[in-house]
């Protein structure tokens, strides 16, 4: 049998964290270093599956299931087709690299954390456990485990050494909304399962069989929204993005950078994973309408973004508002969309996790995040200030960063989105065309955030700098340097070099974008939209 | 059914049998300790539940009694008074279990160090058991009274305290009520069919065919009356008033026990009657399982709405144990083969789970005199391990991987889905969200609030260490490797669909 890599990936947290929780409680100073050893660990294991997945990229034609490199295979459940499966495709690889980052530097982050240190590394381990074991579940039944394994130490953990206003309840928002979700995607999966024997497939939880499905129309159309939605709001989707800037502010700084970082990349994932790759034509159908909520999620979350004084609240309503575009990419249909969606994934990932991290280090210094309050950082704390700047390019698609490499395609695939067979017109206006009208709209939310950026920069990290305001404003630790650097160099890493994410996303999204192709049926639910209002046009005027 | 006396008719009550040996052994050992050494007695009995335990599960491992291939006839002993199947095996895995962690978690309580309650104990036990493994009425009802009576006598145990008397009191009247209408279904089903077999009615009324009109409702009533009766067991709402005054009344440890034990077998005896055809066709639609479905809605919603206005933790617990009853209605009305296994999983997820909860529940009342809520704040710094048993507690009630209460409620409603009641298990889930709020805040006041007296450690002696420690240990693997058990409980349910 090959090396276990992937379940030593998600599994070694949760012994970390059981390590951790045995020792006795004067020795805190051993909790973070074999927290550190843990995230250093599933890094280098899983840097190494990145690059061996790169190298032996799937050809572009390979069905879902050939695509899937260190496959793991092991009864659970047997009985009732629950099987402990786990491989990596291209976007999980990279997302299951991503999180090690994000976790890596979370460790980092708290390392001078005194509030009960053992139960905050314990806990932290096991949400980052959840989390990998998401992108790396094969299984269905596995996938929805390990969702719910991650909800409850982000729980835990915002609630005791979140920020004291809000923590209460942005907690329990948070965990009811991921929840009720994920529990009513659950249903909705579950009433699909016992269609399987109708499609002549055996009784599995087995994304792999699930992955080559072929559900009738109707069932598609009806199941669709549960089984995409109940993800899609951990995803942030407009109109039940509301527990996450909440949630983000409410969280200890490590916490936020793995909640917006990667958690919220968890939801994307798993609507596409379960929801988009299972029921194609269900996607086609409701997508056209999808993108729409989505564009919301853009204008709407930069505006709201716009308004914000906490620096905390800023960064979440523009999570909503990066966010909006990953699924946006997804609602295009086609492989540069999803492409972007996948890059967009990554590139928000660490951007979040680099602006958190600032903001806790300010917040540490000055105990406030107010902008108003806050000014002439960049005198006192050079390198936070330089990091969040670059974040910030980053964050309104700067060229030669990373959020350039992932937006261009996402507006792009927007674009040509109309060219899939979209038929139909309401009052005279083809459904295929207002693709590119939501490609013009939605780059407005570029522009507002450009606008809120600088605005942000120019308040808190330049003008005056007010020595008698601040006392406790320390110089940032070696550790904090460098997990700022760490950050700042993926992303401009990745907006020179594209190459080194770009293809290895693409192979993971292609299966996926093949089905969407195969997927025969024409009809969206804009077309029903219409021909119920030509019904009531008519009904209106025949009475 | 044999007619000749085998050994089998002997084993198939060999843990009832081993029980009555510990029941006076227990009786003796008390009468020889001096008052300040009675703490043993419960040592002694927790070690009688593990060996009765080990027999149990070693007949079956080494002799395979039960049989797990036998036919119906093969199964029923004693001129068919009781049936020794894999139902009774899981349920009396069950009981006993739950009389090990209960005597365990009972220890350190000054009032209960006296023999009498571990005897009652046992003697409630083996009422239990003889409840799952019944199939005749009159063998229940003397099954049902052995367990009931010694249940009364335990919620009035501490006979100084007004509340526990006061328990012990109501739960006699509501129970002796119960009974008294149950009995009365039990001859009507009696009158209409001259059979008090559970096998013997349902061929009866196999080969009756349909039935007159006025026959039809006399049966339908007593159905009714006899559903009153487990109702109550089971605190299924509109039978549930007495739950929380009892509950809070009595015994913190005997409230672990009644709470789970006594609620598995309720469900046993339904289980049972429901399923092999006793009490009506068992088909979605009849009138039966509609009144069902509607109990089972009920009792999840208004247990969980109850429970969030509580701040004593046992009124918290008492409602939460009538929501349990609701999910577990869930798989009961979903009339097959998996959610009757599935029913009986929950059950014996939810001894392990509930019995950790109610432990952490009085290791903190032995200290603090009280159960309000507020006595939690500071555990995780007073207490961490004891504060980390009460979490995985909580989480395994609400529903949360990797707790057994995660697989529970899955297995459940995916028989619910499998059945084509998908409304039914969104209705669970949406349930089971609410009863999350109340849950996560007792891991608040765990974790969350501070306290006074946080540095002084709460005492948790060796014997309910070990209690504790097993409990939270099967909740997790039952989290974790759901399959052996679940397995063995799908194998069982088998056997409610053979008559």
């Amino acid at each position: 049998m090959d090396f276990p890599y992937l379940s030593i990936i998600a599994l070694s947290p949760i012994a970390a964290a059981v390590i951790i929780l045995m020792m006795p409680k004067e020795r805190g100073e051993n909790s973070r270093m074999l927290a550190l050893a843990a995230m250093i660990l599933g890094l280098v294991l899983s840097l190494y599956m990145y690059i061996a997945y790169n190298q032996n990229l799937p050809p572009a034609d390979a069905r879902w299931a050939d695509t899937l490199m260190f496959v793991e295979e092991h009864g659970w459940i047997s009985s009732i087709g629950v099987n402990y499966i786990l491989g990596i495709d291209g976007l999980s690889a990279t997302l299951v690299l991503l999180t090690s980052i994000v976790g890596l530097g979370g460790v980092l982050i708290s390392w001078s954390i005194d509030d009960r240190p053992r139960e905050f590394y314990a806990f932290f381990m096991l949400l980052v456990a959840g989390v990998q074991g998401v992108f790396v579940a094969v299984d269905g039944f596995l996938l929805f485990f390990f969702y719910e394994l991650a909800v409850l130490p982000m729980y835990i953990m915002i609630v005791i050494w979140g920020w004291k206003e809000r923590r209460e309840y942005a907690a329990m928002k948070l965990t009811l909304y991921l929840l009720i979700g994920s529990f009513i995607s659950f249903i909705a999966f579950l009433v699909l399962y016992f269609k399987l024997p109708e499609q002549g497939l055996p009784l599995t939880f087995d994304l792999r069989v699930w992955s080559e499905a072929q559900f009738p129309f109707e069932l598609q159309k009806i199941w669709y929204m549960p089984l995409f939605l109940g993800f899609a709001v951990l995803g942030g989707l407009w109109p039940f993005h509301n527990w996450s800037p909440d949630g983000h502010v409410a969280a200890p700084t490590a916490v936020s950078m793995i909640h917006a970082g990667v958690l919220m990349k968890l939801g994307a994932y798993a609507a596409m994973r379960v929801g988009i790759q299972i029921l194609p034509e269900g996607t086609v159908y409701w997508m056209p309408f999808i993108i729409l909520l989505t564009l919301i999620n853009v204008v709407y979350g930069s505006l709201i973004a716009m308004r914000q004084r906490d620096m905390k609240y800023l960064i979440g309503y523009s999570s909503v508002s990066h966010m909006g575009l990953v699924s946006m990419g997804f609602a295009a249909m086609n492989l540069t969309g999803f492409t972007g969606a996948g890059i967009q994934m990554v590139s928000h990932g660490v951007m979040t996790a680099l602006f958190f991290s600032v903001v806790g280090m300010i917040y540490d210094r000055a105990h406030t995040r107010d902008m108003d309050k806050l000014s002439g950082m960049m005198k006192v704390l050079p390198w936070p200030s330089v990091a969040f700047i670059i974040g910030g390019l980053v964050s309104m698609g700067m060229p030669g960063l990373s959020g350039f490499i992932a937006e261009f395609p996402i507006f792009l695939g927007v674009w040509s989105g109309g060219s899939m067979n979209l038929s139909g017109t309401i009052f005279g206006l083809n459904p295929a065309n207002y693709y590119p009208i939501v490609a013009i709209i939605s780059s407005l939310g570029i522009v507002i955030t450009a606008a809120y950026v600088v605005r942000a920069i120019g308040t808190v990290f330049f003008g005056e700098y007010d020595g008698h305001k601040w006392h406790d404003m320390r110089p940032i630790l070696p550790i904090d340097k460098f997990t700022l650097v760490m950050f700042s160099a993926i992303l401009i890493l990745i907006g020179v070099l594209p190459s080194v994410i770009a293809p290895v996303i693409q192979s993971g999204m292609t299966p996926v974008v093949n089905r969407l192709i195969e997927a025969q049926q024409t009809t969206t639910f804009m077309d029903t939209v219409q021909s119920a209002a030509t019904h009531l046009i008519h009904w209106l005027g025949g009475a | 059914m044999t007619s000749d006396i085998t050994p089998s008719w002997v084993l198939a009550l060999l843990p009832e049998i081993g029980l009555v040996v510990l029941l006076l052994v227990v009786l003796a050992y008390d009468r020889g300790l001096k008052p300040p050494d009675r703490r043993k007695v419960g040592v002694v009995t927790a070690w009688g539940a593990f060996i009765v335990l080990l027999l149990t599960v070693g007949q079956w491992f080494v002799l395979g009694e039960p049989d797990a291939n036998a036919s119906l006839l093969g199964s029923l002993f004693w001129g068919g008074m009781i049936r020794h199947d894999l139902v009774t095996l899981v349920f009396r895995i069950m009981f006993l279990m739950a009389l090990m962690l209960t005597s365990l978690i009972s220890l350190d309580v000054k009032p209960l160090q006296k023999g009498e309650y571990y005897a009652l104990l046992i003697t409630a036990t083996i009422g239990f058991g003889m409840m799952a493994a019944a199939t005749d009425l009159m063998m229940l009802y003397v099954a049902l009274e052995t367990a009931s009576i010694s249940s009364y006598v335990l919620a009035g145990f501490m006979t100084t305290n007004s509340r526990s008397a006061e328990a012990g009191m109501k739960y006699f009247v509501y129970g002796a009520f119960a009974t008294g209408v149950m009995l009365y279904g039990m001859s009507l089903l009696y009158g209409i069919t001259g059979q008090t077999n559970y096998f013997g009615i349902t061929n009866f009324l196999a080969a009756a065919g349909p039935a007159p009109t006025e026959a039809q409702a006399v049966f339908l009533l007593s159905a009714v009356m006899i559903v009153v009766g487990f109702g109550f067991k089971i605190s299924a709402v509109p039978f549930h008033f007495w739950t929380p005054d009892v509950y809070e009344g009595s015994p913190t440890p005997f409230t672990a026990f009644v709470s789970t034990a006594s609620k598995a077998a309720g469900f046993a005896v339904l289980l049972r009657l429901f399923q092999s055809g006793v009490l009506g066709e068992p088909t979605q639609g009849s009138g039966w399982w509609a009144m069902l479905v509607a109990m089972a809605i009920v009792t999840m919603t208004l247990g969980n709405f109850a429970a969030i206005f509580q701040n004593n933790i046992k009124r918290m617990l008492a409602y939460s144990s009538i929501a349990q009853a609701g999910y577990a209605l869930v798989g009961l009305v979903s009339l097959s083969q998996d959610g009757s296994g599935a029913t009986m999983y929950y059950l014996l997820m939810y001894i392990f789970t509930n019995i950790a909860a109610f432990g952490g529940v009085v290791m903190v009342s032995n200290l603090t005199g009280s159960e309000k809520l507020e006595d939690f704040n500071g555990l995780s710094r007073r207490s961490p391990y004891l504060a980390l048993v009460m979490l995985f507690a909580i989480l395994s009630l609400g529903g949360i991987p990797p707790t057994a209460g995660f697989i529970g409620k899955f297995f459940l409603f995916k028989a619910a889905v499998d059945s084509g009641l998908w409304w039914l298990a969104l209705f669970g889930i949406l349930n089971a969200f609410v009863a999350l709020y109340y849950y996560l805040s007792v891991v608040k006041y765990m974790y969350l609030y501070r306290s006074d007296q946080e540095d002084v450690a709460i005492p948790v002696s060796r014997g309910a260490q070990i209690g504790l420690a097993l409990a939270t240990a099967v909740v997790i693997l039952l989290g974790v490797l759901p399959e052996p058990m679940f397995e063995l409980t799908r194998q069982a349910a088998a056997f409610l669909f053979a008559g």
